[in-house]
């Protein structure tokens, strides 16, 4: 599970069936400072975070499963909101 | 499995139920050859383990075994702490041939 930023979302109007009630938001990968790193993906959202939250992402099979039994055929998935980290700073990158 | 070094902690009370109840650790991974560790640290779970800040743990980066932890087969999860390591052994001959590739 990695940390990222939420920037912002996407709509679709067409899109799979079983995506049917779930948002897409724009995350941007950070390190646990907060600092980018990497290209913005696009996540589906389990917890209901918003612009500009720290959150924590999981990615593979199991970005499915976080969105209920129905498993839609996603690869990204927001799975919890950081509220804080406390990590010695040597070592954070 | 990978071997890694707990270098900080993180909380977040907004999460997916399967895992409310569990500490979260962050884990720098090692590589033991080269004797460094590198890399992002990963955020993962514990149960059961109580793994603390400069304790070098053992840990899974894998959805399967995660589940099988928690057993849950619908938990979205990836990555756990399963063991605390007492020490590592390496040939020193196979670690010579190791930095010469």
């Amino acid at each position: 599970m990695k940390p990222g930023r939420v920037i912002g979302r996407v709509v679709c109007s067409q899109k799979y069936p079983d995506f049917k009630g779930e948002r897409f938001l724009l995350v941007q990968p950070t390190d646990w400072k907060k600092n980018d790193r990497g290209e913005p993906i696009v996540c589906t959202d389990a917890v209901g975070a918003g612009y500009e939250e720290f959150v924590f992402y999981i990615e593979s099979r199991e970005a499915g499963l976080a969105l209920g039994e129905k498993e839609p055929p996603s690869d990204a998935s927001i799975c919890g909101i950081i509220d804080g980290v406390d990590m010695e700073d040597e070592v954070w990158k | 499995m990978e071997i890694g070094m707990v270098v900080g902690r993180t909380w977040a009370t907004q999460r997916h139920e399967s895992m409310q109840p569990l500490r979260m650790l962050l884990v720098k991974p090692y590589n033991p050859v080269k004797e460094e560790y590198e890399g992002l640290p990963y955020l993962c779970l514990d149960k059961n383990i109580n793994a603390g800040v400069g304790d070098q743990v053992l840990m899974v980066d894998d959805g399967g075994p995660s589940r099988m932890i928690l057993d849950d087969e619908l938990a979205p999860v990836r990555g756990f702490v399963i063991g605390i390591v007492d020490d590592i052994h390496i040939n020193e001959k196979c670690r010579r041939q190791l930095f010469d590739d």
